[in-house]
């Protein structure tokens, strides 16, 4: 952590200050609806980062990280909704279950050699055989979907993550500054320098003696346990859970599209790719009303168009280059 | 009773050979191209669309549309090939398949913006018309549709096999330095793949429009059924790409059968799961060297 510090320049240091700051702070001042717009892109910052650490880092593409979200949000939302178990005591087993079902992707994956296109596909089959699962479990509502019930007098209750606006706001920024802080840490370690010659030639590093698999795995588990407490938030938060919607490859896909346009394998590419991906969609949505189009997909289609522009033009992400571009790098030797 | 089964086997057969034609165009690509086209369903859809407007419109029957179709698929391909998808070929896995993200992500929602959410059947003249082969009882519109796609592969086939082109893209395929080596115009070879591909499932999609009804989210699980099936079959595999889309016509329509028709799916990819595990260059695949 200490040396993302000292890796920026003065620039750096006082740039990042004045975000972590003006975050900190903006319950003050923001309004309802940009509120609600900030706990978004700070929720999509957490899971992004979860995200990165195996695909920026130890260079593992999932496309099948909904499959966690899913897990986390329904296990602890149904321990909750049957069971009165709190979410602060059911994040254990969502975790334990959400990294179980990592390990046996990741067991799968590597035991056998499955890389690439494969390894992704693998993990979209896993997230799809779920969800279609989910359909038809009754027990969790199947495809009509789990509701957390709202009650008036449980308000208060933090612990049992029933509160306002304002409290969700920082529990997503306290969530989205420590996966930042831990992947900071988890870079500079020696873990992190093994991912890196892994993600770079596996053959090489096997012959350095890195035990890959084992290095391999830890990045899947690492990764699927901080993206079901990511599902445990999206479960207290919105309070409905879909299988269509939580296990969705769409949603997948959403999820990496902010560490991908940011920057992989970056500290902050997943933070920039958020702030601008979310408050891009919100405004295309009111353009879009504005201009009395009531298209559904008209949004979707420039956030296509957008998508396809960022990775011709930046294919390493925004954060590389913007970070150079307004000289926050310390010169390397 | 096993009248029923065949039954339920036999239409498996014959929508796995659509399945199949669907999943050759992604196999030509990815073979040929070491192109991961993730909006391949989304222009299957299109083409479901494509085969509907005209029918709709002009009376024109999904089977005859089917070539124009197609035609126009091997253009939009060629083009697309040219422009935009060159410039990835041989980048990293993921920012190829981001680009074609974005391009399927288009797709879906232009198709729409243009036709709404709900499903058009298209309601061919002869779609309740059947044939009765002894306790067999089959819809005419899957035969003909099916054999329509066996009749696309094998001039497919015999392209690859028998004319200088083809041989000439298989042969960029089994080695790229050789065949840049021996002169021949990778890039041009590389659009006119992308082209076939695509034109594989614009035939595919046309041939589709005949037994189901046209939907915007079918496309992401087409595209998710193509790849399933190719990587069953074995990358690159052109037999193994017809073999595994049977094999997941028949296990969904029994599937279907046997337990809902929601969880068909489901043993796609436990399929997908097992071929991952016990044979990862899939049924047809070679070994890798």
């Amino acid at each position: 952590m200490i040396s993302l510090w000292r890796d920026m320049n003065g620039r750096g240091q006082v740039a990042v200050a004045l975000a972590f700051l003006v975050l900190l702070f903006a319950p003050v001042a923001a309004t309802r609806y940009l509120l609600s717009v900030l706990t978004l892109i700070l929720y999509f910052v957490y899971v992004g980062q979860a995200w990165n650490l195996m695909m920026g880092y130890a260079g593992q593409l999932s496309l099948g990280h909904a499959l966690y979200v899913g897990l986390g949000g329904y296990i602890s939302a149904a321990l909750w909704v049957h069971f009165g178990i709190g979410p602060w005591l059911g994040v254990v087993p969502s975790v334990a279950i959400a990294a179980a079902f990592g390990a046996a992707i990741g067991w799968l994956g590597f035991r056998f050699g499955i890389e690439g296109v494969y390894f992704s596909l693998l993990t979209i089959a896993f997230a799809e055989f779920t969800r279609i699962g989910f359909d038809h479990i009754g027990f969790v509502g199947g495809a009509g979907g789990l509701f957390i019930p709202y009650e008036e007098s449980r308000l208060g209750e933090w612990w049992n993550l029933r509160g306002s606006q304002v409290f969700f706001y920082y529990l997503a920024f306290g969530m989205a500054v420590l996966a930042v802080l831990l992947t900071a840490l988890l870079a500079r370690s020696r873990l992190g320098y093994q991912w890196l010659a892994i993600r770079e030639d596996e053959t090489a590093a096997r012959a350095l003696g890195i035990d890959v698999f084992r290095a391999k795995m830890k990045a899947v588990l690492i990764s699927s346990s901080m993206t079901a407490v990511g599902g445990v938030f999206y479960a207290f938060y919105y309070n409905s859970l879909f299988p269509a919607q939580l296990f969705d490859m769409s949603r997948s896909i959403e999820l990496i599209l902010g560490p991908i346009v940011g920057g992989t394998g970056t500290v902050f590419g997943p933070v920039i790719g958020a702030f601008v991906l979310t408050p891009l969609g919100e405004i295309l949505i009111a353009v879009t009303e504005k201009a009395g189009i009531n298209a559904p997909g008209a949004k979707a289609i420039f956030f296509g168009l957008i998508l396809m522009a960022i990775i011709y033009l930046v294919p390493t992400g925004v954060w590389p280059w913007l970070s150079q571009r307004l000289g926050f790098a310390r010169r390397r030797s | 009773m096993l009248s029923i089964w065949l039954n339920v086997v036999v239409q498996g057969i014959l929508t796995g050979l659509l399945y199949g034609l669907m999943a050759l165009g992604l196999s030509v690509i990815f073979g040929v191209v070491r192109l991961v086209n993730f909006a391949h369903g989304e222009f299957a859809v299109v083409a479901m669309y494509a085969a509907f407007v005209l029918f709709r419109a002009f009376g024109l029957d999904p089977l005859i549309a089917m070539l124009p179709i197609a035609l126009a698929f091997f253009v939009v391909g060629f083009a697309l090939q040219r422009t935009l998808i060159n410039a990835f070929v041989g980048r990293p896995e993921h920012e190829q398949f981001i680009l074609l993200v974005g391009v399927a992500i288009v797709l879906v929602n232009a198709v729409l913006i243009v036709f709404g959410p709900d499903a058009q059947p298209a309601n061919l003249p002869y779609a309740f018309d059947s044939y009765m082969i002894g306790p067999l009882l089959v819809d005419k519109v899957r035969v003909y549709a099916a054999v329509a796609a066996l009749a696309v592969c094998a001039a497919l086939f015999g392209f690859f096999r028998f004319t200088r082109t083809g041989t000439a893209i298989r042969a960029c395929a089994d080695n790229l330095v050789g065949a840049a080596v021996v002169g021949l115009d990778v890039r041009k070879l590389y659009a006119i793949t992308f082209g076939i591909g695509l034109a594989c499932v614009g035939a595919a999609g046309s041939l589709m429009i005949t037994i189901a009804d046209a939907v915007p989210s079918l496309g992401p699980a087409y595209t998710l059924l193509a790849f399933t099936i190719v990587i069953i079959g074995g990358l690159g595999s052109m037999a193994g790409a017809l073999v595994a889309g049977l094999l997941i016509g028949v296990s969904e329509a029994l599937a279907g059968f046997l337990i809902a028709p929601s969880m068909k799916s489901m043993f796609s990819f436990a399929l997908l799961v097992a071929v991952l595990v016990l044979r990862p260059q899939g049924l047809l695949g070679k070994k890798p060297a």
